[in-house]
């Protein structure tokens, strides 16, 4: 057997974000032995990369604000797809979590009678979000991470799992590598929480780092688990665009939720065009009245600009294919006119530090150019919305990694949110399976299956280059399953993944094992072209627009698919996608949501939509 | 677009030299997407660490020409066209390849802070804390941990042996943070001067020159450690006051108080 | 990868190529020819009053031999420079002075002469030690200096006096800029940031010390400019007094 070094622990978690370091403080609180696993040093997962704020209905700035408001601004930013049960718990809990953040130290900025402030942002009714200025996932994963040191959690930093081991059908650890040494590590587990988050390294213009190569989504999946709602993509409508060394960086949703708006090339506040049917009750429909709303929200209807991300990031490119946009290819987001330098250094001044030191912008005075970059992926593990327990017995999933809970699109500021109610729910009751579950078994063979196939690339003297396969996979998920997507193109990125799944395993590795990114890369493309199989046969399945997933040739919100999530499933090496029925929401809380259904056409661009019955 | 060319240190334990890379160059490039151009085209066994490519998660820090960089924050424009452009792993922690060092020195004295300890809530069960009290320790709170003032510091960067008593101003920064909390509870004072070795800083202010996050490391989290180590320890007028106060004054940091319920 | 020219990487010479050596020279050269010129004046005991003028490093003259005392308590056995009594004050405030510390261990003790360049020293135990461990006593040097300052200003409203008549002579305006400067020096001390409320950790309800610390706060940010201008301007002032004193120059006045 190959030299593996192993641990055993009650309860691994893998990943090192929000979700993760909450689950493992929660698991450890409840007397499981409990691991975190990350790809990266502690600290630095995507959660630090969170800007404008944690949702929760904690009614300091509006006391009108509560769960049920919550509930519904979250399902009907997800256009009902959502599953209820989820969203339930999440706007109930959230508030308990923030606090909670606080008895561990975090400082939010205050009201003036001391309590925690809260910010706009958008599809939320009220000002809801709360924030340190625009660095609010800083705060958090610090604050966590210092919450798991003091406890003294284990934690294996830069160490890569890669493959989850089984017994049966049961999760009973998982295997991968340590990056700095290139050593093979196993660790047996009685419980297994992922907390990988997303897959954003599959596009081209993403604000994900190199770390969102889907690897819990392909572990799970490899497992036997079910994923859902795999076509649910969320692009962030602001992303920077220029220079390119920057294009897909996160420019926060707090610069609108605190003044600013957007504008084509010839000054047009677009956004006013773009407001769907669903949301137009609640949404200001000329400028005068949006300008107002930032002064008077009592007698006034909010800002389009403030739409959810989805309705925003379609407009954006509707504008920009319309040949309105900017030369580099984005609209104008504009700040300067209507807030002091002073206060917007002081409400975003990493925004202020972010464009004066990488494009030489100076956003008190001049315009920020955006466009949309692919932020988060909706879809991912199905879980039970009270535990978080994956369709296999011994496999939890917490974060953007899990499905369920924002449905076809997120509001921003639900993810924070949603890390640590559903990271404190999957370390609980991956705790307390540890204590019923029998002692793991870990199968020889299978790990020396596993490290063989890790060590595969430094034996096999492959002929290419993983970083090309890697570019050629982004251009293909940015072009062919995009923001805008069509059953020909859809069709053609399968082609051409099946032919990067040929490629990647010839990969070439050149040097030794110690810190190899180029090996590290070989082995992440399989994760990668097999989650974005996943995500582009979803989506060819799934013939109608909502949220995340907008078909150019079915350009209409279709109210029968709105009863249905896409489910995967991998069995016998394959990917199997059916349709399932959503859980029916419950009467007393279906009343909050409304009697209206998302419907009418999504702005699809400049192309001429195919109509319905042409393929 | 012209080539750019730079000087990659690469290498490992055992020893290593600059190796020249030409790549091309882009608009707006940054010198991490030079390195990453080099891994892509040159070197695909270039070991770097980085995460988020905009000054927020602090892993890819270095010194580029000398001075400890975030290299997602430096733009190659900096540079003049012919200029020699070297970039190497810091300097304070052991190399492990090319421009990745062992960092774990910092997460090892991370262990040793005792953690924040809330005071009692307010009688209506809310927690409160207003903004001017808060400001202060948020300055704190922008660390991003990239090391780069425990990389400068030549307390340890030049002298090895100072490693054990010494934290750093990293540390020194979190302590402030937890001391200065409106909230805190825990008393750090004897173990800042003690084992943190707070009095191995001679204010020389690197940390401060190369904080990305432009935190007054010096003026605003060591010298205010230092001024209530002095009170705590130094200060005869301060130690009489405690006496006669029955060891409760202001000059004083707060006694421990029992955790909340 | 390891080739015959390999150097660890703690070893590898340091890569800075920029001036950064310029700082220290700079600090060397000016703090040095003050230290020089105030040893020359402080220890000449002559020349230091041109009146109405008294030199701010003579000030308070304490001593009854004193051309000007200001409030005479040492008795005529005192022979030498009235100067010596009182330096160590204003000395050991700047001694002690957290900007100080920071520029004489970068330019004289070269620990470190520059940022990432290296320690010139073998052994560093920072100010753990005696006679650093003296540092501490800032405070009480803060403390002392500061109450110098109201002799100074008294100083200078004498020297808009002329012979019972008000008036502005260069000389007035220089020792108003000193005392000023002075004052702001010590006002913008890190210390004083801290006695005056900089030890709490909670401002809420205590609105007067916000509001010093806010001030000292601000000050502070400029500490560094509030050091070198009071240092010079102490020296021109005392140079010019000198130079009235020793007939070299003339005093441009308006007597009303």
């Amino acid at each position: 057997m190959a030299d593996v070094e192993r641990h055993d622990y009650d309860v691994v978690v893998i990943g090192a974000g929000g979700a993760g370091l909450r689950a493992a403080i929660e698991a450890d609180a409840r007397g499981a032995k409990t691991a975190i696993v990350c790809k990266s040093l502690l600290g630095k997962a995507h959660t630090v990369m969170a800007e404008g704020g944690i949702a929760a209905a904690l009614g300091n700035v509006w006391p009108e604000d509560n769960w049920k408001v919550h509930f519904r601004d979250t399902m009907r930013g997800g256009k009902l797809l959502n599953n209820w049960r989820m969203a339930q718990l999440h706007a109930q809990e959230a508030p308990d979590r923030v606090l909670e953040l606080e008895e561990w130290g975090a400082l939010f900025d205050r009201t003036k009678d001391g309590l925690i402030l809260q910010r706009d942002f958008g599809g939320h009714r009220y000002a809801r979000l709360a924030h340190v200025g625009d660095r609010t996932g800083l705060e958090m994963i610090r604050t966590l991470q210092d919450a798991a040191v003091a406890k003294g959690i284990d934690v294996f930093m830069e160490c890569t799992l890669r493959h989850l081991l089984t017994d049966g059908e049961r999760v009973t650890g998982a295997m991968g590598y340590w990056r700095q040494s290139g050593k093979l590590i196993a660790f047996g587990a009685k419980a297994v929480v992922l907390a990988t988050g997303g897959v954003g390294k599959a596009w081209r213009v993403t604000s994900n780092s190199w770390e969102y190569t889907g690897d819990g989504i392909a572990m799970a999946l490899e497992a036997g688990a079910d994923l859902i709602d795999m076509e649910m993509t969320q692009f962030h409508p602001t992303g920077m665009v220029w220079p390119p060394s920057v294009r897909g960086l996160l420019v926060t949703e707090g610069v609108r939720g605190d003044g600013g708006t957007l504008r084509n090339k010839s000054g047009d506040r677009f956004m006013f065009k773009y407001i769907p049917a669903f949301f137009r009750a609640e949404t200001a429909d000329t400028e005068k009245e949006a300008d107002a709303w930032y002064e008077d929200k009592k007698n006034n209807r909010r800002t389009p600009d403030l739409l959810p991300r989805d309705e925003v990031a379609r407009a954006i490119n509707s504008e920009v294919k319309a040949g309105r946009g900017t030369e580099h290819g984005g609209v104008f987001l504009d700040i300067a006119t209507r807030r002091s330098a002073d206060y917007i250094k002081r409400r975003l001044p990493s925004m202020y530090h972010q464009f004066k030191e990488l494009a030489d912008v100076d956003i008190t005075k001049q315009q920020m150019e955006i466009g949309p970059t692919l932020h988060y992926i909706m879809g991912g593990i199905r879980v039970d919305p009270d535990t978080e327990a994956a369709t296999v017995p011994g496999l939890y999933a917490a974060g953007e990694v899990a499905a369920g809970m924002h449905g076809a699109n997120r509001l921003g500021g639900n993810s924070l949110s949603d890390l640590l109610v559903f990271g404190r729910r999957a370390g609980e009751a991956a705790a307390e399976y540890s204590k019923r579950a029998r002692a793991p078994t870990v199968d020889d063979a299978q790990v020396s299956a596993y490290a063989q196939r890790m060590e595969a690339p430094f034996e096999k003297g492959g002929d290419e280059n993983p970083y090309k396969i890697h570019s050629e996979l982004q251009d293909t998920m940015q072009e062919l399953v995009g923001i805008i997507r069509r059953r020909d193109e859809l069709e053609e990125a399968l082609a051409r993944l099946e032919r990067f799944r040929a490629r990647a395993a010839r990969a070439s590795v050149t040097g030794s094992r110690v810190y190899n990114p180029g090996w590290h890369l070989a082995l992440d493309l399989e994760n990668l072209i097999g989650v974005s199989e996943a995500v582009t046969r979803s989506a060819l399945i799934r013939e109608e627009s909502r949220g995340g997933h907008t078909r150019d040739d079915f350009p209409k919100t279709d109210p029968e698919w709105g009863t249905k999530n896409v489910v995967t499933r991998k069995r016998d090496g394959r990917l199997n996608i059916t349709t399932e029925p959503i859980p029916k929401v419950p009467a007393e809380l279906s009343a909050l949501l409304g009697e209206d259904k998302p419907t009418g056409d999504a702005a699809t661009g400049a192309r001429t939509p195919v109509a319905a019955g042409d393929d | 677009m012209p080539d750019t060319q730079v000087w990659v240190w690469r290498g490992d334990a055992s020893g290593g030299d600059f190796m020249p890379y030409r790549v091309e160059a882009d608009e707006g490039m940054v010198v991490l997407d030079v390195v990453h151009r080099i891994q892509a085209e040159k070197a695909p066994d270039l070991a770097v660490r980085w995460n988020c490519k905009a000054g927020k998660c602090g892993s890819c820090s270095a010194e580029v020409n000398g001075h400890p960089k975030l290299m997602c924050m430096t733009r190659m424009n900096e540079f003049a066209p012919d200029e020699h452009i070297t970039i190497s792993p810091v300097k304070t922690f052991p190399v492990i390849k090319d421009l990745v060092t062992d960092v774990s020195f910092n997460y090892e004295k991370a262990k040793t802070i005792p953690p924040f300890k809330p005071k009692p809530r307010d009688p209506d069960g809310k927690r409160r804390m207003y903004q001017e009290d808060v400001e202060r320790v948020q300055e704190f709170h922008k660390c991003i941990e990239c090391f780069l003032c425990q990389d400068v510091c030549h307390v340890i960067r030049d002298h090895e042996e100072n490693k054990e008593s010494f934290s750093g101003p990293r540390f020194f920064v979190r302590l402030a943070a937890l001391e200065m909390h409106p909230l805190d509870a825990n008393e750090r004072i004897d173990l800042i001067r003690a084992k943190h070795g707070l009095g191995f800083c001679n204010i020389t202010k690197c940390c401060t020159e190369v904080c990305p996050e432009d935190i007054h490391i010096t003026d605003n989290a060591i010298i205010p450690l230092k001024e209530r180590v002095v009170s705590a320890h130094y200060d005869p007028i301060a130690w009489a006051l405690r006496r006669m106060r029955g060891k409760k004054d202001e000059f004083a940091p707060p006694e421990p108080k029992p955790p909340s319920a | 990868m390891t080739q015959a020219t390999a150097v660890k990487v703690r070893d590898r010479p340091a890569e800075r190529t920029d001036f950064w050596w310029v700082e220290p020279v700079v600090i060397v050269a000016v703090l040095g020819a003050f230290v020089l010129y105030s040893m020359y004046a402080g220890l000449a005991g002559t020349n230091y009053y041109f009146e109405p003028y008294l030199s701010p490093l003579y000030s308070p003259c304490i001593t009854a031999n004193c051309v000007h005392p200001t409030l005479p308590i040492v008795g005529s056995y005192w022979n030498l420079s009235p100067a010596i009594l009182i330096v160590a004050f204003p000395l050991a405030f700047r001694v002690t002075c957290y900007y100080y510390r920071r520029s004489y261990y970068r330019a004289f003790f070269w620990s470190p002469p520059a940022c990432a360049v290296p320690d010139a020293r073998k052994s560093y135990a920072g100010e753990t030690r005696f006679p650093f461990l003296a540092q501490n006593l800032h405070r009480y040097a803060l403390i002392f200096a500061t109450t110098l300052l109201i002799f100074l200003w008294w100083d200078v409203f004498l020297a808009f006096n002329f012979n019972g008549h008000f008036g502005i002579g260069l000389g007035s305006i220089l020792m108003l800029a000193n005392v000023i400067l002075l004052s702001g020096y010590s006002a913008s001390c890190h210390s004083l940031r801290y006695l005056v409320g900089g030890y709490l950790d909670s401002f809420h309800g205590k609105s007067l010390r916000f509001r010093l610390w806010s001030w000292a706060n601000t000050l502070n940010a400029r500490h560094a400019r509030w050091a070198w201008a009071s240092l010079l301007v102490v020296g021109s002032t005392d140079a010019y007094i000198r130079l009235l004193a020793m007939g070299v120059l003339h005093d441009p006045r308006i007597v009303f």
